[in-house]
């Protein structure tokens, strides 16, 4: 079954590149803040909320795709300033708690200004066919998606390897009081940091939208394949970010066409695996 | 010493006095808290006291559950309701903590994650243990003298064994054992060259910390009668982790205060209004921003954890 193989891993492809846009967010807090964010699955979930009102009231995806991850970029600027930036100097666990809470938060309020139920969102009118490749029928959607997240991938490597704001953010990555100490504003760098990566988190989740359709535990269920993503690849690695949602990827969806009944386990027995033979990641810092 | 014991005395005897008072919904609240309660204390052991914040203590909780459910179904002795829940939690520690504790940190924090999301993923979809639906119609124990499949009988059968396991878990904290656990905490390397064989600690510190949790884990299953794979997903980790970080990490009687809070706020506010959720969620918010240190902290007047 070659054409299904294929079909497959195409599948696995456009997971993996939605992860990755959700990990980079994800590995870049982690490596610069210090910060694990369990919030991170919520600005997943507020991008596909954000997205499917904006269709429904601009009736264009594509502008939906444009401003929902600007808003969502903006309320993670918000939670940056408001709720993090006092604990900084504190214990993690407390950035534990808060980022905790805000799932709570975060869930419950789409519920209430969208309700409980599953809501699905139309693919743009462009891609709402399906082609045939190979002899396999993909959605025309899920090629723009995987095309759109490695132009997207692209982008950020020369964002972060080739300007002068990627030198600052991997300098902070590397050693942020440092980074502070040389004369950079470091705060407002940590605030860019952290609206940029809810802003890639809720751009995630735009995209997603039209194949998993918008509900409030989305967010709860993308957040542990994110961290396993972010495990895998390494810690603040962008590299890592993008090589480890691609495994995890197809980990995940050759997992549930072969082993259907045990197909959860494996990203898990993936993470575990690489974690116990190098601790660091694939991409990673060797541990101290 | 003697003033600490005789406080949790008193507070033991009004415990068990409670139901005597209190309707059926307040006594089962109770009951649950008390559950809780072994749950986030086992894990204080780990975070407050061994710095080994844990993300992944609901493989022990559901292992306890699923152990009490399949051998109380075979056998409705104490043997199956707590020696055999607690012996495989704290085998599955040993295995989990051996390969867990080569790492520190964040990545203890994923690699325990990992292992209870295994479990997670096995029982959500294997069939022998009823998959999503899990094993209901678990019997309670028969405790020879002691009649505990009522409501009210199952109380003191509960309160002793929590009174035990707090008293025990005070002990081992308060041992020469607990106190090098908090020099670990306080500085791993500083320990180690002093001739302290820090693995052997951490593990062993895992182990205690998994038996209790599995302890509280069959406990949970005899009080629900039933037991799902939701035992063992994050969130279960997640929760006694807020209970442990609300009451105040390194304070046993935290995290009993935290469990107590923690549900209180659930049930209390979940029957007023459905968006318990958001008021949850903001609770947790404030409480970071405003009340560092948790209970404990709040009540001793005082700013930042004591380790």
């Amino acid at each position: 079954m070659p054409a299904d193989l294929f079909a497959q891993m195409l599948n696995g492809l456009s997971y993996g590149v939605l992860l990755f846009l959700l990990s980079v967010g994800l590995t870049l807090i982690f490596g610069m803040l210090d910060v694990v964010n369990l919030a991170h699955g919520s600005f997943y979930m507020l991008g596909a909320y954000a997205g499917l009102s904006l269709i429904a009231a601009t009736g264009n995806f594509w502008l939906a795709l444009l401003l929902a991850p600007l808003v969502v970029g903006l309320i993670g600027a918000l939670v940056e300033v408001s709720c993090l930036r006092p604990l900084y100097w504190r214990l993690p666990l407390d950035q534990v708690l808060l980022t905790f809470g805000l799932i709570y938060l975060f869930e419950d309020l789409v519920k209430w200004i969208w309700g409980g139920r599953i809501r699905s969102i139309p693919p743009p009118d462009l891609f709402s066919g399906s082609v045939s490749v190979w002899g396999a029928t993909i959605p025309s959607y899920r090629l723009f998606v995987i095309a759109f997240g490695l132009v997207m991938a692209l982008l950020l490597f020369l964002l972060i390897e080739r300007t002068r704001l990627g030198a600052i953010i991997r300098a902070g990555v590397f050693d942020a009081e440092m980074t502070g100490g040389l004369g950079i504003n470091i705060r407002r760098v940590f605030t860019f940091v952290f609206a940029f990566g809810a802003a890639l988190g809720g751009l995630s989740g735009v995209v997603a939208g039209p194949i998993q359709s918008a509900y409030p535990s989305m967010g709860v269920s993308i957040l542990i394949p994110a961290l396993i993503v972010v495990v895998v690849g390494g810690l603040g690695s962008l590299k890592g970010s993008l090589v480890g949602s691609l495994v995890i990827g197809q980990a995940e969806t050759f997992g549930k066409a072969w082993l259907p009944n045990s197909s959860m386990l494996i990203i898990y027995v993936v993470m575990a695996t690489v974690m116990l033979v190098r601790p660091q990641g694939l991409f990673g810092r060797p541990l101290k | 010493m003697t003033i600490r014991l005789l406080a949790f005395a008193a507070v033991v005897v009004a415990l068990a006095l409670f139901p005597l008072t209190a309707g059926n919904y307040p006594v089962k609240l109770l009951q649950e808290i008390l559950i809780w309660g072994i749950f986030a204390m086992s894990l204080d052991l780990l975070m407050g006291y061994a710095g080994m914040v844990s993300f992944g203590h609901s493989a022990f909780f559901g292992i306890g559950g699923y152990v009490a459910a399949l051998a109380l179904d075979k056998s409705p002795g104490l043997l199956s309701a707590l020696v055999l829940p607690a012996l495989a939690a704290g085998l599955a520690a040993l295995v989990i903590g051996f390969f867990s504790i080569r790492v520190s940190g964040v990545y203890f924090i994923m690699l325990t994650l990992a292992f209870s999301q295994m479990f997670y993923a096995y029982t959500f979809q294997v069939g022998w243990l009823g998959a999503e639906d899990g094993l209901v119609g678990i019997p309670r124990p028969a405790v020879p003298g002691w009649d505990v499949s009522s409501l009210r009988g199952f109380h003191g059968y509960l309160l002793t064994l929590v009174a035990l396991s707090a008293l025990v878990l005070w002990r081992i904290v308060r041992s020469p054992f607990g106190h090098v656990l908090r020099g670990i905490h306080e500085n791993e390397a500083r320990m180690e060259t002093v001739g302290y064989a820090v693995d052997r600690y951490k593990l062993l510190a895992f182990v205690i910390a998994g038996v209790f949790a599995g302890l509280a884990g069959s406990l949970y299953a005899q009080f629900n009668g039933s037991i799902t794979p939701d035992a063992f997903f994050w969130k279960t980790s997640g929760e006694a982790l807020l209970m442990v970080i609300i009451g105040g990490t390194g304070t046993l009687g935290g995290a009993m205060l935290g469990a107590a809070a923690f549900i209180l706020l659930q049930s209390l506010v979940s029957t007023y209004t459905e968006r318990w959720m958001l008021i949850l969620g903001v609770t947790f918010v404030l409480l970071v921003l405003f009340a560092p240190g948790g209970i404990v902290g709040a009540l001793r007047g005082r700013v930042g954890l004591r380790a």
